[in-house]
Order: structure tokens, then C-alpha cells, then sequence
């Protein structure tokens, strides 16, 4: 029997993380044992998450490939298939085709300082990577996160968040528009692109990987060029609109390039070759 | 294999046809009330035209359906089961009548579907399939095979290609193996091959398609797009008719707790197709949506799939409401 | 024709439109859209029986209005549709120059809406002979009969939406089929959605329709869905006694309630 590429695997939610009013985490865990056996995935990768009924929906494995036994993912409340999904409970039964697209390439960072940028639900994709570096730690040197969000309630992954600004080896620093703080913030106030010229982390043997909203990425593109980094040492995700995960439903096509085939991980590098399709 | 020409009556034609239909499905071109040209499964053949220059849709739909289920599920929750389809089940089918453009067009859509995962839903149905083509005795002004490489008595695709003779005769030249294996089965409706030519119509080439795919290479930013897509009114009729287009929608459909996901055709035309759930579009006008379906089959699918997105057949341009006419855009993107 | 070049070159080089949306010859013989912005080109456009489609959908699109002020070449029904257009608030009567054209082809002299309604109600209103004939003959059979009929019609159906996109009507950025909260009409093209997506169309267009037969001529698989829309225009003037895209101010007759409206429907 040949293989049918668009089966996905049962999985079952063994946990659930609200992590702000629309914004929920999974771990999932295979149902089948030889499957979740057989199972790799690589930081940056994606899949196809599904409800039986409503459809699939596409976001990064947010959980470090370091991490055996589950999967997580993490989405926010927006369309038809994610609405269904924060309405499941633990034991529920979603499925997941995948893993799909490149990977970061973390092997070719070993040795450097990595610079991590994130706004908002932007975070996931990239905690995966965050924590395959970090627990290889050290393989790399600095690590610094400068992640931002709209308001506090709007900040992911709070638990991980205060692990990672307790711990010595790693520079956090959060930030929250102004006017989304809390009495009780102690973080930055202010736009993710101001705050990092203000932090003015070195370009020196540095990689910057960069994940936002188009907005974020537009402003904070040039405080990077002026901080010094190259194009080809800032790495960013693209997120076009995705239905099979093979290159061939025609979606995700930008230029000669299929984002779920070649991305989702692109130098800067490589996307100012791209037409601005993204 | 090396291809062997014989010759088939006018007569022995039919019982080919009665032949084939025997042991399988048949699906053969039929000319309906209002004169459209339409594929349908085992038509008597009578009904069978032989005489007309395109069909309405192509023959893709044999190969890739309108409509495909990718397996079925039930939904219980907490104890969830999908049931898979068999794909072995798919029939043994012959497409009977196909015109070259569309039995090359098989290539092309290999190339999308196979070119790196491998698609079994397509390929099982092109395992399936065997193709009886007919070279083309005639053309219109929307015909332009030449300029995409093929030719009306091409014989891509095709198991046996048949091609008319003047008095109404058909030479059949044997492809492959399948076709081979046509021959061997029925080998007294086939005789010597004569001499003579067949009737082959004559499609006038418009333009380079290699020159056309140096030119996009640079064009992507040309107030051609613009220009000439104003009047497109964004509907998905050029795709849908294309024998290559082959982009896809997955959906789920249930009925209670039992339900199936599937994949139907789709097209980069409709502005919703790249639409992200926060709102952004990438490909937000229609200019930029025409472009991505000129790119994509004359700049992107020869880069990436070493295949041209586009084998002439001219239906996207005949099935358009507002004369969006392909070969006479690709004609000027060559100077541009 | 000359009439129509001049005017839509004075137009033009006078400054008081951007564009002239009317139709030219294409390679192939077919009459096409055509957009005229160079005075210089206005020879190009042509006014005869090949001229068919319906240039009201272009009022709407987001490309052409960026070009500017606009004329546009207007049978009855591209007049019928600029009136729709107007009462449903999409586009500025002020904002468009109609260049009428006649049933005898010659130029009229539409000054401004007022008069184009003038024109409006002294014309045939009903819908084509050809499709009245039609109907006539689907609207003799049993209901399981014609129910046999449509069915027939709507397999062909590929659900590319040329209807939709061809109709100067169907103006939504986001049609109800493109709605999945809930998913309203199967995405799918078999008979049943199919069927589902043509009911749901005509429905929307009740009273709307103004009769051009744009969507049954744009159908690439043949499909005469024109007749749905005109039958419910049919039966919109039969009850309401309205022909829609008569006048600027157009009430919407599905979608507006008035305390003397039969109810004989209501058993």
C-alpha cells in the first residue's frame, strides 16, 4: 500500500497552557508508539495541525527537537480551525502531518553570540530554536532574547520567561508597548525596534534571528543594519498561507520559492532575492 | 521503445474502441447539444467526437479531480479514527480521443506533483491510465502548442498516438509500453503502416518561450502587469480549464461525526487564495495575481520544475469572459 | 462610433475623466473591456454586437478606480447596473460619466442620472426574449422535473466563480462562500454544493438582478445560471411590481419590510 502524504497522525493533548486570553499551548503526544518512534523534527520546522471536521491549520513545532516524547504547539485564536482547537481539552484527539520546511541552521552558529527578536505571538516559532541552543549552551556564546508583545497579559510562555531572566547564561530582555504595563512591570516600555537600539546588542560574531509582525520586522530591520549585522547573519521565518506542505497546493509559491519547501527559515539575505510576495 | 507505426481503419477503429472498453473505463470526448465538447466515461461511440479542436475542460480531472478525498475520518473526540483511501481501488481508465497539448500536459503536472514528495493520488491514477491521443487536424488562432515546445502530431504523453489519413484512416504510432501491449492485444485490427502523411493541421509559432522565460526573469516589477490585467475580473475559469494548473484547497466536510477531508481545485487567481487569517495579503490586486499565473508557468516552473508550466492549448484564453488572451500577452512580454 | 470616439477623447483631454471603460477589438475578432486613459488611443474603441460584457463590474474594482474619475461605454444594462451601484452606496453617481449607447447604437446625451433614468423607464425592462422563451419552457415542467434539469446543469459546475466575478452585483470582498465560520456552502464542486452556491447566488441577487445575462455568458462549462437570477427578477416584479436598477434610490425589496407586503407566502 502506497503511502497517503495527507494522513496525519492521532495525536492526543496531554497538556494545555493558556498563555494569554487567546493564545493557547499543546503538548501533544502520539497515539500510535511506532509512529511517535519513527518521529524527528528539526528547529523551524512546521506542521499541519488538525480538528477532524474544521480543517488544518499551519504553525511551527514550538518545542525544542531536545525535548523527546511530545511535540507543543502554539496558536493563537484566529480562523475557523484555531477557534475549534481552543475549544478541545486534554485528552482530545487533534492530528498533526509533518514535520515540514527547513530548519535553522544551528550548527553554523556554534560558536557565536546569538541575538533572538521576537514580538508577540512571534515567540513560538522561535522558542523552538531558543531552546535547542539553550540546551546546548555551550556550543554558543551570548545568548540574548529581546522579546516584546502589545501589553503584559499579551507576553507568552511567562513560566519560561522568568526561567530564562534567572538564569545567568542568558540575557532577557522583555518589553511591552507603552501604556500595556502593569503597576507591578519592571520590564521595558516601549516598541521592540526602540528597545533593541537602546540595548544596542554587538553585531560582533553575532547572528540575529528576527520573528514579528510585517510591522516589527520593517522597523527593526534598519536598527540591525545600523547596529552592523549583514544581511546573511539575520534570520527570519516566513509565514505565507500554507494548505499542503510539499510544494505543490500553489499557496505558498513566492518567486521560484515555495516557503514550506525551502523556508520557513530565509537569511535576509536570501529574502531580498525573493519578490516581495511575503 | 522505439516507436512502430501501423495502420488502423476507419472501421477497425471502433472495434478498438469496443476492444478497449471491454476490460476498462473509457473516457472519450462527446459533443453535447451546445456543440460543447465534453469528457465523459464510456460514451457509446456513436457519440464520440472525433472532429472538434478542444473540449471544454481538459483531461486533467482524469489524473487529478475536481474533487479528491484524502481519507475519512470520524470524530469522536477523545477517540478520533481516520480510514484511509485505497488507492489500489482506482479503476484501469483509457483516455480515448485526447489532443497532444493535453496528453503532454501529463508531464507537466508529474512535475508539480512528483517533483518532490511523491503525490500517490496522482500517480496512481496516471498508472491507471492509458492514453489513446489524436494528432490534431485542426487548429483555431487560440492554438499555440508550437510555442511551448509541443506540436499537434506530438506524441507526449500518448501510449498510441493516432493521426488521420486523408481518407478518413488513422495511422497509430505505438509510444510505450502500454501501448504495446494494446497491439499485442488485438492484433488484427492493426495493418502495415502506408506511406502516406497524415493530415496534420498547421499551428503557427507566436513566440520563444525560452525568450519569453528570459524576459520574466527581469519583469517581475514591469508596468506590463498593470497594463494589461485591468480588465481580468479575478475568476478562476482560466485555471480551472488549464490542463496544467494544478493548485489545490484542503477542506474538511462532515456529516454528524463522520467526515472526510479532501482537496479540490483551486486557483492563484481568486483573491482570497493567499489571504492570511490577521488580514495581510501578499498578492492583494488582481495585477499582481495575473502576474504570479504568468510567472509561475513561464519563469518559476522552468527554474524550478525543468518543466514550462504551459503546453498551448489555448483554453484558458477561449474559456475567458473578458479575452484575456494568454499567447497574445506572452507575444508582447517577448519584447518587452 | 465616431460619435463615442469623439466624446470620449474631449473627455479625456479636457480633464474631465481619467479613464474611459468602453470596448475594443481583440486578435482573435472578440470585442473586449478596453481602458483608455491616452486621448490619443480612444480610436481604438469600438461599439457593435460583439461588444457583450457587462463594464459596470469594473466601477467596483480597486485597480481601475485608482486610475480616477471614469466614463463608461453604457447599454441599458451597464445603466441599470451604475444605478444598483449607486443605491447600494458602492459607487458616486457624481463620480462617473455614462456614455449611453442605444439600442440603435447611436450615442445618447446622458447629462446626468435624472436623465439616465428618464432613458431607463422608457425602455424594455423584461428580461431577454431568448431567456424569457427558456424560462418559459422550465417554468411548464413538474418541479421534480426541473429539479432533473438543473441537477444535469450543475454537474458540470467547477465552481470557478465566473458568475460571481463577472456580475457587477457581486461586489463583496468576502463572499458568503468564502465565509467558514460556519462554512456556509461546501467548498467542494459536486452537484450538491454546487447546487447549494447557485441557489445562494440567485437568492442574493433577488431584485438586484437587472437582467444582462452576464453571468450565464461568463460560465466557461456552459451553464445557463443566468436563468435563476432572471426568474427571481421575474418573480420580484410579479410580486413587488420593481425592476431593479430603475432609479438611485433603490430599496432593496428581500431585505426591506413595508406593513401592506403580501404574506400570501405564509401559510
Amino acid at each position: 500500500m502506497s503511502e497517503n502524504i495527507y494522513k496525519p497522525y492521532l495525536m492526543e493533548i496531554v497538556n494545555i497552557v493558556e498563555e494569554t486570553p487567546d493564545v493557547r499551548t499543546f503538548r501533544l503526544k502520539f497515539k500510535n508508539n511506532e509512529e511517535a518512534e519513527k518521529f524527528s523534527f528539526k528547529a523551524g520546522q512546521f506542521g499541519e495541525y488538525s480538528v477532524f471536521g474544521e480543517g488544518e491549520s499551519t504553525f511551527c513545532v514550538a518545542s525544542s527537537p531536545t525535548r523527546k516524547g511530545y511535540i507543543e504547539c502554539t496558536f493563537r485564536k484566529a480562523g475557523r480551525v484555531t477557534n475549534s482547537l481552543a475549544n478541545l481539552e486534554i485528552g482530545d484527539t487533534v492530528g498533526f502531518r509533518g514535520p515540514y520546511g527547513n530548519t535553522f541552521p544551528i550548527e553554523e552558529w556554534e560558536g557565536k553570540n546569538l541575538l533572538y527578536i521576537a514580538g508577540g505571538i512571534a515567540l513560538p516559532p522561535m522558542r523552538c530554536v531558543i531552546w535547542n541552543t539553550i540546551d546546548l549552551r555551550e556550543k554558543y556564546k551570548d545568548i540574548t532574547i529581546v522579546y516584546g508583545a502589545r501589553t503584559v497579559s499579551d507576553l507568552v510562555y511567562k513560566d519560561e520567561l522568568k526561567e530564562w531572566e534567572d538564569r545567568p547564561d542568558i540575557k532577557l530582555i522583555t518589553t511591552v508597548d507603552p501604556g500595556g504595563q502593569t503597576p507591578e512591570w519592571r520590564g521595558e516600555i516601549g516598541f521592540v525596534p526602540m528597545v533593541l537600539e537602546k540595548v544596542a546588542p554587538s553585531s560582533d560574531n553575532t547572528v540575529a534571528i528576527l520573528c514579528g509582525p510585517p510591522v516589527m520586522i520593517k522597523f527593526t530591520m534598519p536598527v540591525l543594519k545600523k547596529l552592523g549585522f549583514k544581511d546573511k547573519d539575520i534570520y527570519t521565518t516566513l509565514e505565507n498561507r500554507m494548505k499542503c506542505g510539499f510544494g505543490k497546493c500553489g499557496r505558498c509559491n513566492v518567486g521560484k520559492v515555495f516557503v514550506c519547501k525551502d523556508g520557513p527559515v530565509f537569511s535576509y539575505e536570501q529574502i531580498l532575492e525573493l519578490p516581495e510576495e511575503y | 521503445m522505439e516507436t512502430t507505426r501501423k495502420l488502423i481503419r476507419k472501421q477497425s477503429l471502433e472495434k478498438l474502441y469496443a476492444h478497449l472498453s471491454g476490460s476498462r473505463k473509457i473516457y472519450a470526448p462527446v459533443t453535447a447539444a451546445n456543440k460543447q465538447v465534453d469528457y465523459k466515461y464510456n460514451p457509446p461511440y456513436a457519440e464520440v467526437a472525433s472532429d472538434h479542436i478542444r473540449s471544454t475542460l481538459s483531461v486533467k480531472n482524469i489524473v487529478f479531480p475536481k474533487v479528491e478525498n484524502l481519507f475519512l475520518f470520524t470524530n469522536n473526540r477523545t477517540e478520533s479514527t481516520i480510514t484511509d483511501i485505497e488507492l489500489f481501488k482506482i479503476p484501469e481508465v483509457v483516455l480515448w480521443g485526447a489532443h497532444p497539448c493535453d496528453t503532454a500536459a501529463f508531464d507537466v503536472l508529474r512535475s508539480i506533483f512528483c517533483w518532490d514528495t511523491k503525490d500517490e493520488f496522482f500517480s496512481q491514477r496516471v498508472e491507471k491510465l492509458t492514453v489513446i491521443g489524436f494528432a490534431c487536424h485542426k487548429s483555431d488562432d487560440y492554438c499555440f502548442c508550437t510555442s511551448t515546445g509541443l506540436s499537434p502530431d506530438s506524441s507526449k504523453g500518448s501510449d498510441i498516438l493516432l493521426s488521420r489519413l486523408q481518407n478518413g484512416d488513422y495511422v497509430a504510432d505505438i509510444i510505450t509500453e502500454k501501448g504495446n501491449a494494446i497491439l499485442d492485444s488485438c492484433p488484427g485490427l492493426f495493418e502495415a503502416a502506408p506511406d502516406e502523411k497524415p493530415v496534420i493541421t498547421e499551428v503557427k509559432v507566436k513566440f520563444s518561450h525560452e525568450q519569453v522565460t528570459a524576459k520574466l526573469a527581469n519583469a517581475f516589477e514591469h508596468p506590463f502587469w498593470i497594463e494589461n490585467s485591468l480588465r481580468c475580473i479575478g475568476c478562476g475559469a482560466c485555471a480551472y480549464v488549464c490542463p496544467t494548473c494544478a493548485c489545490f484547497d484542503i477542506q474538511d466536510e462532515t456529516k454528524g461525526k463522520n467526515g472526510k477531508r479532501y482537496r479540490s481545485w483551486d486557483s492563484c487567481g481568486f483573491g482570497l487564495f493567499t489571504l492570511h487569517t490577521s488580514g495581510h495579503n501578499p498578492r492583494q490586486v488582481q495585477s499582481q495575481r495575473w502576474r504570479q499565473r504568468i510567472m509561475h508557468k513561464f519563469s518559476y516552473m522552468p527554474d524550478r520544475n525543468e518543466s514550462l508550466g504551459c503546453v498551448g492549448c489555448g483554453r484558458c484564453s477561449s474559456g475567458c469572459p473578458v479575452d484575456m488572451n494568454i499567447s497574445e500577452q506572452l507575444e508582447a512580454l517577448q519584447n518587452i | 462610433m465616431t460619435n463615442l470616439i469623439n466624446r470620449a477623447k474631449e473627455l479625456l483631454e479636457n480633464g474631465t475623466v481619467k479613464v474611459v471603460i468602453g470596448y475594443e477589438a481583440g486578435p482573435t475578432g472578440l470585442a473586449r473591456p478596453a481602458f483608455i486613459t491616452d486621448p490619443a488611443k480612444a480610436g481604438k474603441l469600438i461599439y457593435d454586437d460583439r461588444c457583450v460584457q457587462n463594464l459596470a463590474v469594473y466601477l467596483t474594482k480597486a485597480e481601475v478606480k485608482n486610475l480616477g474619475k471614469m466614463a463608461i461605454v453604457s447599454t441599458l444594462p451597464v445603466m441599470r447596473s451604475i444605478m444598483m451601484l449607486i443605491s447600494e452606496h458602492q459607487v458616486m453617481g457624481d463620480n462617473i460619466v455614462v456614455l449611453g449607447i442605444s439600442t440603435e447604437k447611436e450615442l445618447l446625451d446622458i447629462a446626468d442620472i435624472g436623465v439616465m433614468k428618464g432613458y431607463i423607464e422608457k425602455c424594455d425592462l423584461r428580461n431577454p426574449e431568448k431567456d424569457r422563451e427558456t424560462l418559459a419552457m422550465l417554468n411548464a415542467l413538474t418541479p421534480a422535473e426541473r429539479f432533473a434539469w438543473w441537477q444535469k446543469e450543475m454537474e458540470k459546475c467547477i465552481k470557478c466563480y465566473a458568475c460571481r466575478q463577472a456580475c457587477p452585483m457581486c461586489y463583496c470582498i468576502r463572499c458568503t462562500v468564502e465565509v467558514n465560520q460556519p462554512q456556509w456552502i461546501p467548498v467542494q464542486a459536486n452537484p450538491h454544493g454546487s447546487t447549494e452556491w447557485h441557489i445562494l447566488r440567485a437568492m442574493h441577487l433577488a431584485g438586484r438582478c437587472i437582467s444582462c445575462g452576464e453571468c450565464g455568458r461568463a460560465c466557461p462549462v456552459g451553464i445557463p445560471c443566468h436563468l435563476l437570477t432572471m426568474q427571481l427578477a421575474d418573480q420580484v416584479n410579479n410580486y413587488f411590481h420593481v425592476h431593479a436598477g430603475t432609479s438611485d434610490n433603490m430599496t432593496s425589496v428581500l431585505s426591506t419590510y413595508e406593513p401592506n407586503d403580501k404574506e400570501s407566502f405564509i401559510i
